[in-house]
């Protein structure tokens, strides 16, 4: 297994940098943008921006190139990445170049024009220091604004020692940097033509935006008579004028600074003199600014994005990386795994698939577990989860766009003839047998649950995880969920109306305190509660009506998050219809609906939306309007509704000398690990509001995501990725203060996770709360 | 001292807190301060806009290339400040502001104490202004850089302050 291998070779030489600079500049996005007044208020301008711009874009370009004319300079507008360096190759030769020197800039590693020049006999110098260790290393950058972020200062300095045999040897930071300041400034200095990106282009004005710290972007231009700038087309922005919030909101989204050191507002050719730094005759201000100045905008896949409706979000990039930084997978492995040819973290899905191709998103589009953390740090809010799915339904579909992706016959042994796709197999216009397998969950469950326990037993059996590992990619290490017989819908079914033995007669009075509420509630039977983790719906049923809620749990289908992880668009939709149609009768007649899953309750809230038709919208409105996590919910109905929270179960009921006391001094700390989509969607605090309110101490996690994530840590080649993505959070959970705690976890699969990380066994916290409660 | 502004107040604890030693000055205190600051020797630009110059300073104005290269400061105006951030907006002219700005360990910024704007958005409005401006009036286009602090690289396992750029910056604000 070729990939395993490999991920677990990067974890290991690689791992270990990507972490430090990615987690550092992750934790400095979260402090530099919690500085800001209106940062929501920022990004939605800086995605209106984009969102005009690349609407206009055609118009945009014409009135850029008029404007970069009248400046004195030339646009050239390149259909892909051989006109591109034919373009540059030309204008290098006409200025009869011996050296180009570079700023930092993605677009040329796209076009790969390094490459041409350098067979064209021309001396091709990277001089952002990221960029010049990996042109030594001869590498790819492994993060698309910190290229080398994967190499440690001792690699570094070795590289450097090796190559350059300097006197005394380099060590520190600052002996390295000083050594690349002055090896790069003299070539700097004595080069003809400079080479920079572009982050923004003003159509208006022909200015253009460098965003960077060395000054090597500023020495680039200012030192030499030719200069060629080559970006995208998505580049072009309106005006200067709104390049503002770009500015504010791009260092802070990348790398955690509020901005960097500098912003260069060029409208090229810039007037600064080109000078001859050995002349010592004439004074700076009689030195001519003879200088060239050649745009070169390309395409290269981008325009035919602009016509994919599902891509175009793509070109609201600004290749910031928080996407990258924000991504547990992303912080273990780097973009080395989670990339493709050029561009790599969660955007570089989008980005490959347009510019590159499928072949190259389906090398890394797995390593996206659609956890949604990327979303909200997004400058631009890009969808990209939703991206890397599209992606991925799309590579699933290969050459047949119209192939059907629910057929459960993947699961039957007449798949497993001749013409069956292995899991890492090519497919015939089908999802691969894996993909199906984890995709169509909601039938492996049902036959599960029907035939458990010798369905538990015999899937637990050797031989069965060795086939299981070998066809359907199912890590042998991982314990498999266990299918409960009776499912919480015929639970909830056959159970009386009777609401337990609720004795005590101070209960009893604060439940009929709590019963005038006269809410109605749909506990939502999603496909992990209903057939697994039974006993936390059965809790959050307790809990609810303890509440004063009439509790019901109908036979719904499950959510479609199944499906939807694997990329297999259609049959989730086929579910969220499905769902839509159940539940949206309880919404009409005012019933709430409380997810206990938080990956379950994030396709009603964020996922439908771009499933479903017009027909369903107003269905989808109305239920969304009224869906909850069951936690959110118990707050709601604590903070805002009144409810007497007596019937359940605090921290004083746990402690274990008195008895119904308020003294809380020797109760159980919990630790909350919360569900990465539901932090996305805002809903930690209520978890925590909660059970401090029910007098726990609570202390929480603060990792992106426990790295099991919904089917990602089952598969066998990624099972190493997500137990090191899991050491961090069990770095966390078993640290001084939090190692006595009890585990708490909202997700199925972080409950899943976190068993297999720590010998405390973790609990939902509506099982905490639970009356009736066994934990 | 003239009480100053809020906006000044606040950008000069900003520029503090990016690592731009700052200073205020009056007008006839200028050269004195200018000494004070410079280290090695001192290349400048003019200071065409202000009220001051640097011919009372041991700064040699108009340096030939091999003079800039063997500098140890440079000194050069500075057309805005952005408050919020600490900022300092750099002009790229004709005159060279930018070359002796840059080719230099220690960068000195002076700045009229009345050119501070509050925030960034400001600051893009007035750029925004100046191109019309200068396009009505037919003037040349503008470059300017927004420079906060002094150059800076993480690249080298560590952050290291002092990159390809200055490695330390001095500001002074000209009361008026």
């Amino acid at each position: 297994m070729a990939k395993r291998e490999e991920y677990e070779r990067l974890i290991r030489t690689e791992g270990a940098s990507v972490r430090e600079n990615t987690q550092g500049f992750n934790q400095g996005r979260y402090e530099s943008v919690a500085k800001l007044d209106d940062y929501e208020g920022l990004k939605a301008e800086a995605r209106a921006i984009k969102e005009d711009a690349i609407e206009r874009l055609p118009e945009l370009i014409e009135g850029l190139r008029e404007s970069v004319e009248s400046n004195g300079g030339t646009l050239y507008l390149a259909d892909d990445a051989a006109d591109a360096n034919e373009y540059i190759r030309e204008v290098v030769a006409d200025r009869e170049a011996d050296r180009v020197v570079k700023s930092k800039s993605m677009t040329t590693e796209e076009i790969e024009v390094n490459e041409v020049l350098e067979a064209d006999g021309v001396d091709v110098v990277e001089t952002d220091l990221g960029e010049w260790v990996i042109q030594l290393a001869d590498e790819s950058p492994s993060h698309i604004v910190g290229p080398a972020i994967h190499k440690s200062r001792e690699e570094i300095a070795d590289l450097l020692n090796e190559r350059f045999d300097p006197d005394p040897p380099l060590s520190t930071a600052e002996e390295l940097t000083g050594f690349a300041r002055e090896h790069l400034g003299e070539l700097i200095e004595s080069a003809e033509v400079g080479m920079t990106g572009a982050n923004f282009v003003a159509a208006d004005s022909g200015t253009m935006a460098l965003v960077t710290s060395e000054g090597n972007a500023r020495k680039t231009v200012a030192a030499t008579d030719t200069h060629i700038a080559v970006a995208g087309v998505e580049k072009v922005v309106p005006s200067v004028e709104d390049l503002s919030a770009f500015v504010e909101l791009i260092g802070r989204s990348g790398t955690g600074q509020d901005i960097t050191s500098y912003v260069s507002l060029l409208t090229p050719p810039v007037d600064s003199p080109v000078v001859d730094f050995a002349d010592d005759e004439r004074p700076l201000s009689e030195h001519d600014a003879d200088r060239d100045f050649h745009l070169v905008l390309i395409d290269n896949g981008r325009m035919a994005m602009r016509d994919d409706e599902q891509l175009r979000e793509t070109l609201y990039c600004i290749r910031c990386g928080a996407c990258s930084n924000s991504c547990a997978n992303f912080q273990s492995v780097g973009g080395h795994a989670f990339g493709g040819e050029t561009y790599s973290g969660g955007i570089g899905t989008g980005w490959e698939a347009g510019v590159e191709g499928l072949d190259s998103a389906a090398e890394f589009n797995d390593f996206c577990t659609g956890c949604t953390r990327c979303a909200p740090a997004c400058p631009v809010k890009i969808d990209i989860p939703w991206i890397n799915t599209v992606v991925r339904d799309r590579i699933n579909r290969g050459a047949d766009p119209e192939a059907f992706d629910s057929l459960v016959d993947g699961l039957t042994p007449d798949a497993e003839g001749d013409d069956a796709p292995d899991h890492e197999g090519e497919t015939d216009g089908r999802p691969p047998l894996d993909k199906r397998f984890f995709g169509n969950f909601e039938t492996v469950a049902k036959l599960g649950s029907a035939t458990a326990p010798v369905s538990n037993w015999l899937a637990d059996l050797g031989p069965s995880r060795w086939l299981m590992e070998r066809t359907i990619g199912i890590d042998r290490r991982r314990d498999l969920p266990e299918f409960r017989r009776e499912t919480f819908h015929e639970w909830a079914a056959s159970r009386s109306s009777n609401r337990g033995d609720a004795d005590a007669d101070a209960v009893a009075d604060a439940e009929d305190r709590n019963r005038t509420n006269g809410r109605r509630v749909v506990v939502y039977p999603d496909l992990y509660t209903n057939h697994v983790q039974v006993e936390r719906g059965k809790a959050a049923v307790r809990v609810l009506e303890a509440l004063g809620c009439d509790v019901v749990v109908p036979d719904v289908r499950s959510s479609g998050r199944a499906p939807f992880s694997q990329g297999m668009v259609r049959t989730a939709t086929d579910h969220a219809e499905d769902v839509l149609a159940d539940l949206d009768p309880y919404a009409a007649s005012g019933y709430d609906v409380v997810v206990v899953e938080p990956s379950d309750l994030a396709m009603i809230d964020r996922e439908y939306e771009k499933l479903v038709e017009d027909g369903d919208r107003d269905a989808l409105e109305a239920v969304r309007e009224r869906s909850y996590e069951v936690m959110e919910y118990v707050c709601g109905l604590l903070e805002q509704a009144g409810a007497d929270p007596d019937p359940l179960v605090g921290a004083d009921d746990r402690t274990s000398g008195s008895t119904g006391g308020r003294d809380t001094s020797d109760a159980p700390g919990v630790v909350y690990h919360s569900h990465c989509q539901q932090r996305t969607l805002g809903l930690e605090r209520h978890t925590v509001d909660v059970l401090e309110r029910l007098g726990y101490d609570v202390t929480t996690t603060d990792v992106e995501c426990c790295g099991m994530a919904g089917s990602f840590g089952y598969k066998a080649d990624y099972y190493d990725v997500s137990m090191d993505v899991g050491a961090q959070l069990r770095e966390q959970l078993d640290a001084a203060g939090n190692a006595d705690r009890v585990p708490v976890a909202s997700g199925t699969s972080c409950l899943e996770q976190i068993d297999a990380l720590l010998s405390r066994t973790p609990t939902h916290p509506v099982e905490l709360l639970d009356p009736e409660s066994s934990v | 001292m003239p009480p100053m502004s809020t906006d000044a107040d606040a950008a000069v604890a900003k520029l503090e807190k990016v690592r731009v030693e700052t200073y205020r000055t009056a007008p006839d205190e200028f050269a004195d301060t200018v000494e004070s600051v410079v280290d090695g020797p001192a290349v400048g630009v003019e200071l065409a806009d202000l009220d001051v110059s640097l011919s009372d300073t041991p700064v040699a104005v108009d340096p030939t290339p091999a003079a800039l290269k063997a500098a140890t400061t440079g000194v050069t105006a500075a057309s805005l400040c952005v408050a919020d951030y600490g900022t300092l907006v750099l002009p790229d002219d004709d005159r060279g502001s930018e070359l002796v700005s840059l080719f230099v360990d220690h960068h000195v910024a002076i700045l009229r104490e009345s050119d501070v704007v509050p925030d960034m958005e400001t600051a893009f409005e007035r750029f925004d202004a100046d191109l019309h401006g200068s396009a009505a009036a037919g003037e040349s286009r503008t470059s300017r850089i927004l420079a906060t602090g002094p150059s800076a690289t993480a690249d080298m396992g560590e952050l290291v302050i002092g990159a390809h750029g200055p490695e330390t910056v001095t500001a002074l604000v000209l009361e008026e």
